[in-house]
Order: C-alpha cells, then structure tokens, then sequence
C-alpha cells in the first residue's frame, strides 16, 4: 500500500506543478487554442500539424500581430465529442485563448461549434465537412475552411452530368458524411440529368466494410456508374476487391476526395485509373502562392505536403489575419472581423463569407491514373469554392435566423 | 442463381478470415477463462509484422514464409506478456485480467503508430494467387478460395490437436476442471502459457492473411475485436466448432442482408447474438459454464456499511469537495464536475458487478439512454433542465428494464455479452435515427438552465445528485434488498432454496443500475453541452468497466474510488502527452500487477493484515 500512496502524492506534486508552470507563463503572446484527433487519425492530424507549424513559424518570423507572437496551443480530443470539449474548455478558461481553431470529425467540430456558442469564442473549424456545421447549426462564433460536403458533391455532380452514363449505384459509409455526401449529390445529379435512375445502393460500415460482399451486390444491379464516397481502410478493400472481381471495369466511377494524398497514397500500384474525384495534386498545382507553400514545406519537413498540411497552414494563417484585422482579442470584435475577410491561402486568396462563415476554399477535381506505380491525378483543374456555395439568400433560409 | 451462389461463396470467404482470428479466441477463453482485450491487437501485430516481413522476401515461399514468421513472432511476443503480466494475476477476480489486456491494447496501438507511423501500409498481393478464377460466370478473387479451404483445415488440425494429442486432452480436461487438472499434477502454468500462444499465433496468423485483402493500419485492432467476440460468444464459448458455424452464419447473413437492407451491417452481428442468446443461452454448441469453485484460503473481505470513522472521513470530503468552487477556477471545476459525473456511473457499474455479480459490457447503454432522454425532452419536447434530469433517468430506467429482463435469463459471459448486444442496438438506433437523434451529428445546445450555468453552480447540482445517488446505492446495498442481490451472487442454488426469486432480484438491481447511469448520462450532457452516439457507445462501456476494476470488485466502493483515479488519469494524461494511449496503458498495466484486487482492494487487504483470520471487512 506504501507504494500506492507514494505513486498518488506524486501525481499530486506533478499535477500541481503543471498548473503552477502554465500560470508562470509569460502574456506577450496571443494564443490560440487548437484541438484536433491527434492519436485516433494520426496520418491525417500530423500533416495537418507540421502545415500549422510551418504557417505559425512564418508569422512570428515576421515579427507576428501587432507586434505580439502567436501562441498554439495544442491538444488532442482522443476523437471523442466529449473530451473535446474538455479540452476546449481547458483552453479557453485555464490557458486563456482568444480563439479555438482545428477539429477533424464532423461531430467534434459540431460539439466544439456549440461550445463556442455558449461560451462566445470565436472557432475556426479547419477540417469537418458536414454542411450542417455552417449551415442548420451554424451560429455567430463559427466558421468553417474546408469546402463543405455540398461543395464537393456539387463539384462533382457537375462532371458526373457530362458522363453519358443513366444508371448509377453508390457506396457510401453508413454515418451522417456518406449520408448527406449521397443526398447532395443524387439531388444535384437529378436535377441536371432528369434522366438518371438510381439502381442500387450500399451502405457498409464506416471502417468494417465487408468489400467482396458489397461489391458483388452492387455489381448485380449493373450501373453503368458509380458513386464512392468510402474512404481510407474501407477504399482499399473496396479498391482491392472490386478490381479483383471487375466491378470498375467499363464503369464510369465518380468517388469523394479520393484524390487527396491520404487517400490515394495508400492505393500504390492498385490505384483504379479514370476515377473522377476531388483531392489534392500536391506535384501538378498551377497556383503561384502554392509554389512557396511548397518549396517552405519541403525544405522545413524534408516531405511533400498532404491536403491537412494545406489545411493546417491555411488555418493559422486565417487566424492570424482575423487577428490582425480585428486588431483585438475581444470574441466580439474578432467574429465581426473574421466575417467576410480575406485570406492568402497555398490555394490563392479565398474569402470567409458574411452569410454562413463558409471560406470560398476550394478543391481540384480531376482524373486518378497511375504514375511509376503511384496513383496520381490528372486532367486536374482547381474549382474555387465560392463558385458551388448557394447564394447568400438561399443560406438565409439554411441557416437560423437569430 | 449464379449470383447468389457467388455470394455465398463471398460469404464463405469472409467467414473463413473471420474464424482463423476468432478461433484462437476461443480457445484461449476456454482454457484460461480470460476475455483477451488484447486479441485485436495481436492481429493488427500480425498485419503489420507480416507486412515488414514481406518486404524483403519475395517470391511465393518468401510470402507465405513471412506470413507464418509474422505469426510466429507475434505469438513469441504474446507468449512474453502471458509470461510476464497475465500469470501474475490469473487468481485475482473474474474478468481482472480484461483490464490487463486492454492495457496491452493501449500500449499496442501507440508503439505500432511509433513503429510503422501513421499511414496505412498496403501489402503485397499472395502470388500465384492475384487474379480472380470464373466462377459460374462471375469472377471471383482466387486468394478467397485459400481463404475458404484454410477455414475448415485449421478447423480439422485444431479438432485433431484437441482430441488425438495428450496436450490436447490436459487442455480439454483444463476447460472442464482446472483445480482438478492441477490436483492431477498437470503444470497448468505451461498449459495456459502455450493455449494462449496459440491463441495468438492463430490472431497474428489471421491478420498477417487479410494483407492480400486490406492495408495494414492502426485501427485494425478494435475493428475486429467486437465481432470475433460476437462470433465466439454465439457460438459457446470455447467451442471452436460452434465458433466455425457462427462465424458462417454471421457472414451469410451479412451478404445477403445487405441485399434487401443495404444499411444493416451495423448492427447485424448484434442482433444475431441477441436473437441467439434468448433462445440459447449458451451459444449455439456451448455448454452450461461449470460453477468455478472459488480456491479455499482466498481472502474474502466481508461487506460492511462505514463504522463511524469512515462516515466521519466521508463527511469531511463531502464538505471538502462542496468548498471546492471557493479555491477552484473554471476548468478544474469542469473536470470535477466530469470526475463525479463518472464517479456516479461506475458507482452504478460497480453496483450491478461488485453486489450482483453481473458483468456488464454495455452499461454505457443507460449512460446513454439517459443522455439522450434528457437531450430529448429538452429540444423535443422544450422541457427545462429539471424535468429533463428526470426524463433522463426515467428512459434509462425503462431501457434497463426492458433489456434487463431479457439479459438475467443468462449468466457469466453470457450475460455480458448480452447486455453489449443491446448496448450496441440502442447504439445503433441513436446512429442511424437521425430525424429524431441527429444521428452522428447528435443533439446540440443542451445547456444547463440559467440558475445553474455558471460551472460552479453545475458543480453543486452535480455534487448533490452524485451524492445523493451514491449514498441511495449504498443503502440499497445494506438494504435486505442488497443482502438478497449477495446472496445470489455468492451462491445462487443456496440463495434459491431460501425462497429468492433470482431473476426477480436480479432484474430489479439491472434497473435500479441502469437508472443510477442514467442519471450520470443526463447530467454529463448538460456539462458537455451536446449529446452524441458515443455516450452509448462500446469505449465507454469499456471505461466503466475499467473503473470499476481499477478500484475492486470486491470492494464496496470501488467504483467510487476507481471512477476518481481513472477518469482525473485520463484527462490529464490526454491533454499533457501525445502518446496518451500508451501512458494510461502503462499505468493500468503497473497498477494491475500491483493492485490485483483492484486499488480500495489493495488498501482493504493490507489493513485486514493485523485483523482477526476471519478475514477484512470492505466498507
């Protein structure tokens, strides 16, 4: 028992001196609170990481805002709703930040949107996609970068029409994302191409696909094209299995950010060719402001960049000039500046808008092939997200009204 | 027809992978009677080890050389942690050695990210064995039809292991009597060792052969970790050959499913062991559990309310914790808020478990239900906060007996597994009915009423019901009631004879546990703002077991105490590391090699030293 006790004063004394340290802190700073699924989706947050660092390192290189060097705090929600909210709260009533930025998981960033609200913080959601997060739930203190689930639906409904393809069959996973991923899209698609029947549908397990199964079921409604919206260990299985047995063979394939390097690097040599997807072609962008972000990246990393490092350098840097502009650390004063402001990203100059906090960010969308045994994209062109966001008065009907 | 003899045949394959990793599972449970957490972790280790095997070997004997090294390595290291950390503690209390091998779970996950990094890593195809073969027509993956034959081969090598070898026969007569086998003289030491290399021999084996199918990743582990539990529990624990069967069952099932319901893998092995457990409650072959003699000699502590000291120190932290808001600030007073929210939970827990007897692996159902109850009559129904933190618990309440009155039918494994069965439907139905629970994207804006949020003022409420609610638990305990709940746990036939209703007993302590969880639930999501499917969902259930373990089962509060130490642990280690997993790991690892009854155990036991050989007293 003696060595019980000993093991509890100690964490006791180390707790303790946590706190004493992080009060000890200095305050020229301005520190911004970051929370994201460091430890339950590492291939995504770590790029996504180093891309913050490197926007972070920049800024206060360059003296930082007004003068005063931004701080990051980072944490890790476990990829729990519930514990990030934890750590929300250790940030902004313990460290004291002016600002919460990050989130991965549509339902984290929905829980972190809430907090904010009820705590009046401004949150900058860096990577969920749900459209729900500016849209039936957005609120005055959150704003989002990422293109929207919508946007991505929309982008690709609009290659999808040009396919002379009428039946299609989709594979989505079964949560909320495959959900509304799949609604958008049929919705839009229809709407362009009356004609289309929808034959078959699929709705596997997010990470339990059981692929052979699936495929088989849908190939036995013979679309002549099909949606995918899949991702990470289910894709594999379904890549590896539907090549296997033939399904993408003579099929039109439209398929959900599967162009990102997260996604399409794992694939290697089994990469399917033709696939029309939304991603990131880290080696074939055109945008001047991309080539810095580029050559910064891979002499500080000594790696090429993956869509979370754009994400995550796009991010601090908006956070930066929402400070900048505000010229405040007032919540207030910060959300009315962070409203309609502009932003340098790797992707050009996108803008948060007035009516739904959504960035104008966008997402290449092109062709997957197959490349020295790597899967690439080809045929890439970068689609500016304001141009597939509905107008500010449809949102108005979107968004609650308060 | 062609189709549909394809898909069989599709189903077959998936069932054969499904088994190979279950099988070693199974064996291990009916030998050691240890729920081996651990089991994904080891086939995720067989992935990954396979997948830097293959590498640098090539060819067809370098392919299946590395499968079978990969195999063989993993099970050397599970042959390592058998030796090292699970011996120590196969004489502490039924399902202990859970929270050993959850531990070794933890650590897994993190040095695997450590070792092979974060992203997913494809393997290489079998050769020879790349294409698809015509199978009436319809092409189909010839590395599937290996699958299929290899299912029933190590089906075949384990039924002649078992039944033509002595080991065999020792391990057979293990599973029936083990006090008997090492009366006989049998060194069940060696015995237990080499079943449980087995056992992870045939998890690493199982991973290493899905590289031809899938990239080895991190999450591997827990995706397959449920269902082959599922798959063993439908069959009879321990029966491999009914292992076989429920594992062919669960995937025809599957492939056929989701022809006419696409959306029903979710929750479709669930429903199954639900269905099958209500009609046959030891699985489909398994056999009524033998009563386990409890080992003479072993200290029992005898349950008492708190003599006047323990009230005495009881009060002092009660106030102690009451002040708390005049020293604490904002976010401490957040996390204690939280720390007793999941005190109240595993008090709960720890009721069913520690006075009941009765494992629960879904105990976060209720957890749940009342989250959501009161989420519900918040934005459904526009109630305030007060009628909702009735609402809560009373959903809860009616979930716990609705399922309770199915689950007190079966006992031991049976009945933990199928509380996870109804834990995972209610689950299921919160995930998929989103006009009603948003589904994934939850309930937002469950805000505490304005008297109540400032975090101190949640503080108190918190307080005063968690309180509350741990004090009725007691007295029920000490109740006739509680004695009768006991009684039925330390010997149902005696109990019986006496005139107790067991299931009656037993289904009214299921809903008074469920309704005590509910109301942890429902105060949980007014601290947390937002209700989600996570708040019923397995990690939690996990969590609450672990908890409960940390502090003693056999202890009065237990739960109480491992509730504090668990959760305060946990958030603190989450937001001070980056290696999270591996640092609780560790720590539950230390602490159950050194506490193996659990923290209140240890300090119960050490105080009883001096007392009178009638044994120590927990209170």
């Amino acid at each position: 028992m003696r060595t019980s006790s000993t093991i509890f004063s100690a964490l006791v004394v180390i707790a303790g001196l946590a706190d004493l340290s992080v009060q000890a802190g200095a305050q020229e700073t301005i520190k911004i609170g970051e929370i994201n699924s460091y430890s339950t989706l590492p291939a995504f947050t770590e790029p996504y990481r180093k891309g913050w660092q490197l926007a972070l390192d920049e800024i206060n290189d360059k003296g930082g805002v007004d003068g005063k060097k931004l701080e990051v705090i980072s944490k890790d929600d476990g990829g729990k709703p519930g514990d990030a909210v934890t750590q929300a709260n250790e940030l902004v009533s313990k460290d004291g930040v002016v600002m919460l930025v990050g989130t991965f998981f549509s339902n984290i960033g929905l829980a972190v949107s809430d907090f904010a609200k009820q705590k009046k913080i401004l949150f900058l959601a860096a990577e969920p996609l749900t459209d729900a997060i500016t849209w039936s739930q957005g609120n005055r203190y959150t704003f989002r970068l990422r293109p929207a689930n919508y946007e991505q639906a929309a982008m690709l409904a609009e290659e999808a029409a040009k396919l002379p393809a009428k039946k299609w069959a989709t594979i989505a996973p079964n949560y909320e994302y495959g959900q509304s991923a799949v609604a958008v899209f049929k919705k839009l698609l229809s709407q362009k191409r009356p004609d289309i029947q929808w034959v078959g549908e699929q709705w596997p397990p997010q990470g339990k696909i059981d692929a052979g199964a699936v495929v088989e079921a849908i190939a036995k409604t013979e679309p002549e094209a099909i949606l995918n919206v899949t991702f990470g260990s289910d894709l594999v299985k379904l890549v590896r299995e539907g090549n296997t047995r033939g399904l993408f063979k003579d099929r039109s394939v439209v398929s959900f950010l599967t162009g990102e390097p997260e996604y399409l690097d794992p694939l290697k040599d089994e990469t399917p060719e033709g696939w029309i997807v939304t991603g990131y072609p880290w080696n074939a962008v055109a945008i001047p402001d991309h080539a810095a972000f580029l050559k910064a990246y891979q002499a500080k990393y000594n790696d090429y960049p993956r869509l979370g490092s754009v994400v995550g350098y796009s991010t601090i840097k908006a956070a930066a000039a929402i400070l900048a502009k505000a010229n405040s650390t007032d919540s207030e004063k910060l959300v009315d500046a962070a409203a309609g402001i502009a932003v340098d990203t790797p992707f050009g100059p996108v803008t948060f808008r007035k009516s739904d906090h959504q960035s104008t960010l966008g997402a290449f969308v092109g062709k997957t092939a197959l490349k020295d045994g790597k899967g690439v994209m080809v045929d890439v062109t970068y689609h500016d997200g304001g141009q597939y966001l509905p107008s500010d008065e449809e949102v108005k009907a979107l968004r609650p009204q308060n | 027809m062609n189709f549909y003899f394809d898909q069989f045949v599709t189903g077959l394959a998936s069932a054969c992978s499904l088994f190979l990793v279950a099988s070693g599972l199974s064996i291990i449970f009916g030998v050691t009677r240890i729920v081996n957490f651990a089991h994904g972790a080891f086939y995720m280790l067989g992935a990954y080890v396979g997948f830097t095997l293959t590498e640098p070997l090539s060819g067809a004997f370098g392919f299946w050389g590395a499968i079978l090294l990969a195999a063989i390595v993993v099970a050397a290291i599970g042959t390592l942690i058998e030796i090292i950390l699970l011996r120590r503690i196969y004489d502490a209390p039924e399902l202990f050695q859970l929270l050993a091998t959850f531990g070794v779970t933890l650590i897994v996950e993190d040095l695997a990210l450590l070792i092979w990094g974060p992203n997913d890593l494809l393997g290489p195809r079998a050769p020879g064995l790349k294409g698809a073969v015509d199978l009436f027509g319809l092409p189909f993956p010839t590395y599937d039809l290996l699958l299929i034959a290899l299912g029933p081969l190590v089906l075949g090598l384990l039924w002649l292991l078992f039944r033509r070898t002595t080991w065999g026969v020792l391990v057979r007569a293990a599973t029936q009597d083990r006090e008997m086998v090492a009366a006989l003289g049998v060194n069940q030491k060696w015995l237990f060792t080499s079943v449980f290399a087995l056992g992870v021999f045939l998890a690493a084996l199982g991973g290493a052969l899905e590289l031809p199918r899938e990239a080895a990743s991190h999450t591997m582990d827990l995706q397959v970790i449920t269902e082959v539990l599922v798959v063993v529990v439908i069959g009879g624990l321990g029966n491999v050959l009914g292992t076989f069967f429920a594992a062919i069952i669960v995937s025809e099932l599957n492939a056929f499913g989701i022809l006419v319901f696409p959306k029903i893998s979710i929750v479709l092995v669930f429903l199954v062991m639900a269905l099958v457990l209500i009609v046959r409650p030891w699985g489909l072959l398994g056999r009524a559990e033998a009563i386990a003699r409890v080992a003479s000699g072993a200290t029992i502590l005898r349950w008492r309310p708190l003599p006047s000291r323990g009230r005495l120190i009881a009060a002092l932290a009660l106030t102690a914790a009451a002040l708390l808001p005049f020293v604490a600030g904002d976010y401490l007073l957040n996390v204690a808020t939280e720390v007793l929210i999941f005190v109240l939970f595993a008090a709960s827990l720890h009721f069913l478990i520690g006075a009941g007897g009765l494992v629960s692996f879904g105990h976060a159902a209720y957890f749940g239900l009342g989250s959501y109850g009161a989420a519900l009559a918040l934005k459904q129904f526009g109630l305030g906060m007060e009628a909702a933190l009735i609402a809560g618990p009373l959903l809860g309440l009616a979930g716990a007996i609705l399922f309770g009155w199915f689950c007190v039918r079966l006992s031991g494994v049976y009945f933990a597994m199928l509380t996870l069965a109804f834990a995972q439907i209610a689950w299921s139905v919160a995930y998929q009915w989103s006009e009603v629970t948003g589904g994934d994207n939850g309930l937002l804006g469950i805000w505490p009423s304005a008297w109540a949020a400032s975090p101190w003022h949640f503080y108190w409420l918190t307080l005063a019901l968690v309180g509350a609610g741990v004090a009725v638990l007691r007295m029920i305990i000490f109740s006739p009631f509680g004695y009768s709940l006991r009684a039925l746990r330390d010997s149902g036939l005696r109990a019986e004879a006496i005139g107790l209703d067991r299931r009656r007993v037993q289904w009214t302590s299921f809903a008074i546990a469920g309704f005590f969880a509910a109301l942890a639930g429902a105060l949980y999501a007014f601290l947390k703002g937002s209700v989600f499917p996570d708040n019923l969902s397995i990690p939690l259930s996990i969590d609450g077991l672990v908890m409960v373990l940390l502090g003693g089962v056999g202890t009065v509060s237990g739960g109480i105490v491992g509730a504090a130490l668990y959760r305060s642990l946990s958030i603190w280690i989450i937001s001070h590391t980056d290696y999270s997993k591996l640092v609780l790991g560790l720590l539950i690892v230390v602490l159950v090699v050194l506490f193996p009854k659990g923290v209140v155990g240890a300090f119960e036991s050490w105080r009883a030293r001096g007392a009178p050989p009638t044994g120590g007293e927990s209170s």
